[in-house]
């Protein structure tokens, strides 16, 4: 993964709640095997006019022109200004692949479905969570003005408005300190390797039952 | 001190290290694969040179993409085909245990972990899929994790994990004759909202959910991820220790003696601490019938749908103002006066013996509505579609005019061939009534299966209760 450097980012508002990771990328475009290239697919429902297929060419599919992220004011947004309860419904890691190969790298949101934020962290989305007023206020600046964008701070854990004034927020410190360093975590993992074994060995004496059943 | 909670007690039970942040390196004992989010697991693991860390704690079978009608020739689109092939070559490369398509055992990961006793008491449990709460019903810690978790797993057989919170939801009472584990269900999302559950672990408690059946727990637990919640648990009881015996990887001889004396304490302690509790009667449960776009757009079948006029959050008014122009219903009226173009009777949510013996005692010496284009019943498993075959409730289904399908996920997502068309309405056993869920344009109505066959048979939806047997 790479590392997440602080950037300042165009914010498209999303201005609608429980936004589904159906919506965010439709069921046909989990067929594929690989972890990249759903970006044009992202919000295809709401994005086409038409129903979209697996392996198609998108550029000529008819637009829906009210769809914000069609509009030009918005063209390479990177801050996704969303409603309560993003990214709620399946556990598919499409819906993160499908917002950063769009190239989003944030999500603003009052809150976050428990699957989907934590799958966000492990493919260099960051989730941050904002009060609602904040959030209500960001939909109204956005809203005032063309171009309107921030600035991302993660290391400080500070958003940066174009007035210079600052939102801080929270972030896990052992999810900061992966997103910032670039981490893999399974290799992190693999550094307690002992502590698995030994953990392992214990349990096969109170529960061996849970050993060698399925082969 | 107070006691522990169940959730307490399988948490603690798994803790591999507790770190300082606050996470912990929690083990896991059993993960269950499909075609949808396992191959760039495997992928990776290939690019990083990695073997999985027990062969033995997994078990794989393609569900989503599978088709459930003639199985005899190849799957006819060229992607599905693809993923259902690579979980194939994966799981024989590395050396994992998988139930192909044409396998008697293959079906819905949710429906064949338990039957063949992949699922146990007291196991963590994890599958890339939401619905993998199913499993909690076992007094399992059991929940939905992204690809790159299923990759971790593969690898280190382990979670980076921060304990949630503790929601219990007690359903007292008794429920009505024809209320059935899904109106529990869903009555419950529609009491605290499908991010009710958000950060929490919930269980379920209470003698109505005593009263279930394993398969009713199920259901029940199948859909905490549509309140919120990543897991959902019931307690260990006779009935749970009853559903395992002689099944194929449960314990057997001394080993089985050993396991119900640990699994016999999967339960909170009386005077364990709750960070949340709710409560319902169960007597006051009707038969539910989702109207919108969310799992938490619910009614009794007798209410009118709501006004978002009479809605004071105007987020929430501003969603039902747009779930009502999606699914071209209007306030005020009764799902009674909603037709629907199809029923599915299936999912991991609703495709258990239980379920399809549920539909078939409707649906016995009547016919599907001849408004109806189309009504079907997907077994979970292919074992369930023997058993079922055994008791002659095919018989009765396609009598009655329903479409006897192989098993798989189907018309729940439609990643397979079965799915709605544009605008169409269907009465769906399953979990998800989102936008496009079950086809382009589609419109869900998530319902009990003795309500889906009503639905069929009337050619509305219709209160169950009024169908006399």
């Amino acid at each position: 993964m790479e590392k997440y450097t602080q950037f300042e980012g165009i914010v498209a508002p999303l201005d609608r709640a429980n936004v589904d990771t159906d919506l965010i990328i439709p069921k046909q475009f989990l067929k594929s095997i690989k972890r990249t290239g759903f970006g044009p697919n992202l919000f295809d429902e709401l994005r086409y006019l038409d129903e979209g297929q697996p392996g198609q060419d998108c550029t000529n599919r008819p637009i829906n022109p009210d769809f914000v992220l069609n509009q030009p004011r918005y063209k390479g947004a990177s801050v996704l200004l969303a409603r309560r309860n993003f990214g709620c419904g399946s556990s598919r890691e499409h819906a993160p692949w499908a917002l950063t190969d769009f190239g989003f790298r944030t999500v603003l949101a009052p809150s976050f479905a428990d699957i989907f934020f934590n799958n966000s962290f492990k493919n260099g989305l960051l989730p941050i969570v904002l009060a609602e007023d904040i959030i209500e206020d960001l939909f109204k600046q956005v809203a005032a003005h063309e171009g309107y964008a921030l600035t991302i701070d993660l290391a400080n854990q500070q958003i940066r408005k174009p007035d210079g004034s600052v939102i801080e927020f929270e972030v896990d410190p052992f999810r900061k300190h992966c997103l910032i360093e670039g981490l893999d975590d399974i290799g992190l993992t693999l550094q307690d390797a002992d502590l698995i074994k030994d953990y392992e060995a214990a349990r096969r004496q109170t529960a061996p039952w849970l050993f060698d059943a399925i082969k | 001190m107070a006691g522990k909670t169940l959730y307490d007690k399988l948490w603690d039970a798994h803790v591999v290290k507790q770190r300082e942040d606050g996470t912990a390196l929690i083990y896991i004992d059993r993960q269950l694969l499909h075609e949808v989010t396992s191959p760039q697991a495997f992928e990776g693991l290939r690019l990083a040179g990695r073997k999985p860390w027990r062969l033995d704690a997994n078990i794989a079978t393609p569900d989503h993409n599978v088709p459930t009608t003639d199985r005899s020739g190849p799957i006819a689109d060229e992607v599905s085909r693809i993923q259902v092939q690579t979980l194939d070559d994966n799981c024989d490369e590395f050396g994992i245990v998988e139930f192909k398509m044409h396998d008697a055992r293959q079906g819905i990961v949710h429906v064949v972990g338990p039957e063949q006793g992949a699922t146990l008491p007291g196991m963590t449990i994890v599958c890339g899929d939401s619905h993998t709460a199913t499993h909690g019903a076992f007094g399992a810690l059991a929940h939905g994790i992204g690809t790159s978790e299923v990759e971790h797993v593969l690898a280190t057989q382990c979670l980076i994990q921060k304990k949630m919170k503790s929601l219990q939801i007690k359903v007292n009472g008794v429920l009505g004759a024809g209320v059935t584990a899904k109106d529990v269900v869903l009555a419950i999302i529609a009491k605290i909202g499908t991010a009710g559950g958000t950060g929490y672990a919930i269980e379920f408690a209470g003698p109505v959910i005593e009263s279930l059946s394993m398969e009713g727990r199920m259901t029940v637990c199948n859909m905490a991820i549509e309140a919120g919640a990543r897991a959902g648990m019931v307690a260990v009881d006779e009935k749970t220790i009853e559903y395992f015996k002689g099944r194929t990887y449960a314990p057997k001889g001394g080993q089985w003696d050993r396991a119900v004396e640990y699994w016999n304490t999967l339960h909170s302690d009386a005077d364990a601490q709750f960070d949340a509790v709710v409560e319902l009667d169960g007597a006051a449960i009707k038969p539910q019938v989702s109207w919108g776009t969310s799992p938490e757009m619910v009614v009794a079948i007798d209410e009118p749908l709501p006004d978002p006029d009479a809605e004071s959050d105007p987020v929430k008014a501003e969603g039902m103002r747009r779930a009502y122009h999606y699914m071209g219903l209007k306030p005020g009226i009764t799902m009674a006066d909603v037709v629907p173009d199809r029923v599915f009777i299936g999912s991991c949510t609703n495709s258990r013996i239980e379920d399809l013996r549920a539909a078939a005692a409707v649906a016995k010496g009547r016919k599907v509505s001849s408004k109806i284009k189309q009504a079907m019943v997907v077994p979970g498993s292919g074992l369930v579609k023997q058993q079922a075959e055994d008791e002659g409730l095919d018989k009765i289904f396609v009598e009655a005019g329903f479409e006897w399908r192989e098993p798989g996920c189907s018309m729940c997502l439609a990643m397979n061939a079965d799915r709605l068309g544009d605008g169409e309405h269907c009465a769906s056993t399953s979990n998800r009534n989102f936008e496009g869920r079950q086809g382009y344009g589609g419109r869900t109505h998530l319902v009990s299966p003795a309500m889906a066959a009503a639905a069929a048979i009337t050619g509305h939806f219709v209160d169950v209760r009024e169908l006399s047997h």
